[in-house]
């Protein structure tokens, strides 16, 4: 069960902090993504096509929209991967000074 | 003291044993109660026989190791005897030939064969060679090459200069058998020595690590018992010693207040020593200055020593850390003015301030207001990692543009790329302005920089004129403590109507222009409307901004203002003057006349009056770092975080992912703790040099009575 302790304490922290926080930006930016917030209008990736006069223009910029939100939904569950990870390491850290003494 | 110093010696001494043979030092926690004259004595005792025991044990120990060196000497010097006398033609040796064996460095054997050479003329043989350098060697000895060497030399007067040229190359010579069947007996015994000698010194190693660990756990307490004793001596040295040498007197300074705690400590320190003498506490009038003390608590501990970090306050002069508290962290927040970066900021120094409160950070609580105040002011600038939250519905509207209101039709949109919202179109722009802060329509308008950098110059020289004149207030207070009635007529009134009636104008100039309705293209310029004014020209074609605009009268204010004070030193040195000439034995300053007071008063007053525009403009640096750190954010989030969330498909949350940690870790670097760093350095320059000019003299000295916990502190 050593082998399972792959970095020290200060990385392992470090990590934790990283992902609690990746975890709240990157969900609070899924909802705003997906609630189709006109202030992140520059991080959707629409082309010229999508805003071609027609009744689907409106549909195919909330699409991309909600495609973001998706995405930014995702990275903040494998982020709570990545914290449940870290808080392991740590806790293995731990036993692990216990231990030698 | 004397006793002291050799404790110290011996302290010092023990503590070098320890770290190099690697003991732990333990760390002691309670705090001992400061040892008295008896104890000292008793320290004194236990460190010399320490010392003693532990040099005794490294001079057995460097005994021990060289005879262990000798014999491994002889060891691998018997070694290549053997291989020496196994080879054919070496056997016979006649009762004149010798032969001599020994040890030598290995860089000083060519030298030692040709000094041979030249001795014998060829008539030897020499054999050589290098010493085996197993682990243990080289533990014992160190890296030093050695070889081994053996001569066959004729002829019995030979062995005096061969001994006398060995000796000159620090060779090691040892006795050698003649016969092939000694080595093995000399091998044995040499083998059986060097076991007991390796036994020996294992022993000697294990006791020493043994006393060693058994005065490791009581050094840390040594240490900080004989940092109090000589602190202790050293305050009892500044005293003065009775007549009778049986009494100490003593001059202290001592806060009002606290005399009362002076004298119970006085009497309760007699009572323990059991002296008879109870002790005395009387005020004595002095001239000289007494020492600053403000007290201060943990939270107030840090802005107080940003302040004395500048200067220490002149004795019951204002003490401006109490304001501190506050104008500090909201300068810093105006500058760094971002609510997510604010955040994390905040909850860093909560956790610091939680978690370390052992060691105490002085600028822990200065770091928890000023991320709170940055929350403050990136709510007001509508800035969290460079976006902007509508929480309150924008109050601009772009739909109103359209037709029927409106001047754009469907084919605007296709002909223009950048298109601008005209505010007089009814129902563009609602008439009320949002709520709190800046209105987030401008987060994505292409203009949003001539906005803000507009706004952010104006309220910068409000914050700044406004911070001035709360200086120039200040002054006020210092004068009414100090009595000085007259220099609150002659320096502060003209001082503080100088700064109102051009800067103070100014802001009313700036207020009265955002407050009404103008049309953009055609708003006055406050900026040359002001240089107009300075010109004193008013040509009629200028718009002007208000009906009846006059203000040639403010500069002549101004003016005259600048001959009132001219006129302050000139009246109290000649008050000055006359006090000199009745008191006939003060020497009057020779070559002191009235135009040297005068053009002295004139420069002091031309330096406050540019100082002041030269202040008003150094307060624009609260614009110019917002600007840098909102264009900073801006683009980390556009080169760094924009590039994982423009990527529509699946892979964008991967590449996410690793995009965010990267954003984090530079938003951290750059943006907290770069930013941060020169933010704060901007605020503290416009405290100590702009704020503090106006009223703040610091020439003082601080109290510092003798405190133990900062003398451990300081000293670890």
């Amino acid at each position: 069960m050593a082998s399972l302790l792959f970095c020290g304490p200060k990385l392992a922290a470090c990590g934790l902090v990283l992902s609690i926080w990746g975890v709240i930006m990157l969900a609070m930016l899924g909802i705003f993504f997906t609630t189709h917030s006109a202030v992140l209008i520059e991080d959707v990736p629409f082309t010229e096509k999508d805003m071609e006069d027609g009744p689907t223009a409106l549909q195919n910029i909330y699409k991309l929209y909600n495609q973001v939100g998706y995405n930014c939904f995702i990275a903040a569950a494998i982020y709570v991967g990545i914290g449940f990870l870290s808080f392991c390491q740590i806790h293995l850290n731990k036993r692990k000074e216990y231990l030698v003494h | 003291m004397l006793v002291s110093l050799e404790i110290i010696h011996h302290l010092g001494y023990l503590e070098k044993e320890m770290v190099k043979s690697n003991t732990v030092i333990a760390a002691t926690k309670e705090k001992e109660m400061v040892p008295c004259a008896r104890d000292v004595l008793e320290l004194e005792s236990t460190f010399e026989k320490l010392e003693q025991e532990l040099r005794e044990i490294n001079r057995n120990h460097a005994a021990l190791r060289q005879n262990l060196i000798e014999l491994m000497d002889i060891d691998s010097l018997l070694r290549m005897t053997e291989d020496f006398f196994e080879e054919p033609g070496n056997q016979r040796c006649s009762p004149n030939e010798l032969f001599i064996a020994g040890v030598i460095k290995q860089e000083r054997f060519p030298a030692f064969e040709k000094v041979l050479w030249r001795l014998f003329h060829g008539n030897f043989v020499l054999r050589h060679a290098e010493m085996q350098a197993t682990e243990e060697l080289q533990a014992v000895r160190g890296a030093v090459k050695k070889d081994v060497f053996i001569i066959f030399v004729q002829g019995d007067h030979v062995r005096e200069k061969i001994r006398k040229v060995c000796e000159g190359f620090r060779a090691s010579l040892y006795s050698c058998p003649k016969t092939l069947y000694e080595p093995k007996q000399m091998s044995t015994s040499v083998m059986t020595q060097m076991e007991d000698l390796r036994m020996i010194l294992r022993r000697t190693e294990e006791y020493r690590a043994g006393v060693l660990t058994r005065a490791a756990e009581h050094v840390q307490e040594w240490g900080s018992k004989v940092k109090k004793m000589k602190a202790i001596y050293y305050t009892l040295n500044l005293c003065n010693i009775d007549i009778t040498q049986k009494l100490i007197v003593a001059e202290i300074w001592c806060p009002v207040s606290d005399l009362t705690l002076v004298q119970s400590a006085l009497i309760k320190g007699s009572e323990q020593s059991g002296s008879s003498v109870t002790p005395v506490l009387n005020r004595i009038q002095t001239q000289q200055t007494p020492p600053t003390f403000n007290r201060t608590n943990t939270f107030t501990e840090g802005f107080q020593a940003i302040i004395d970090a500048y200067g220490v306050g002149t004795y019951q002069e204002i003490n401006p850390a109490s304001y501190t508290i506050v104008t500090f962290p909201f300068l810093f927040a105006v500058m760094f003015g971002d609510c997510g970066h604010g955040l994390v900021m905040t909850l860093f120094a909560v956790w610091v301030t939680s978690q370390l409160t052992d060691v105490v950070i002085g600028g822990r609580y200065i770091i928890l207001l000023m991320g709170m105040f940055s929350i403050y002011t990136g709510l007001i600038y509508n800035d969290c990692f460079s976006k902007s939250f509508n929480i309150f519905g924008s109050s601009w509207c772009v739909l109103s543009m359209f037709h029927p209101h409106g001047p754009w039709q469907n084919e605007t949109l296709h002909e223009y790329h950048h298109l601008q919202l005209n505010p007089f179109v009814p129902g563009v722009y609602s008439g009320d302005p949002y709520v709190f802060g800046i209105d987030p329509v401008w987060n994505i308008a292409s203009n949003k920089l001539s906005f803000l950098n507009s706004f952010k110059m104006k309220m910068s020289v409000i914050l700044g004129v406004s911070h001035m004149l709360f200086g120039v207030a200040l002054s006020l207070v210092n004068f009414v403590h100090f009595r000085k009635f007259q220099d609150i007529f002659l320096q502060f009134v003209p001082q503080l109507i100088f700064m109102l009636s051009l800067f103070g104008y100014l802001i009313f100039l700036i207020l009265y222009k955002w407050c009404i309705t103008l049309r953009s293209e055609t708003a006055p310029s406050i900026l040359l409307l002001f240089i107009n004014m300075m010109l004193f020209d008013y040509q009629s074609e200028h718009v002007l901004l208000y009906r009846g605009q006059v203000v040639g009268s403010s500069l002549v204010l101004a003016g005259i203002v600048g001959g009132w004070s001219e006129c302050k030193f000139t009246l109290s040195h000649l008050q000055n003057h006359d006090c000199a000439l009745q008191q006939k034995w003060l020497p009057t300053a020779p070559g002191v006349s009235m135009g040297d007071i005068f053009v002295y008063q004139a420069i002091h007053t031309i330096e406050f009056c540019l100082g002041c525009i030269s202040n008003t403009a150094s307060y624009l640096r609260l614009w110019a770092l917002s600007l840098a750190h909102a264009e900073l954010s801006e683009v980390l989030w556009r080169m760094v975080l924009q590039v994982g969330l423009k990527i529509s498909s699946g892979m964008g949350s991967l590449m996410l992912v690793v995009l965010f940690a990267a954003f984090a870790v530079l938003t951290v670097t750059v943006l907290l703790i770069m930013e941060g760093l020169s933010a704060f350095l901007h605020a503290l320059r416009l405290h100590w040099v702009e704020f503090q000019n106006k009223f703040y003299e610091g020439s003082g000295y601080k109290f510092t009575p003798l405190s133990f916990d900062s003398l451990l502190k300081t000293q670890q």
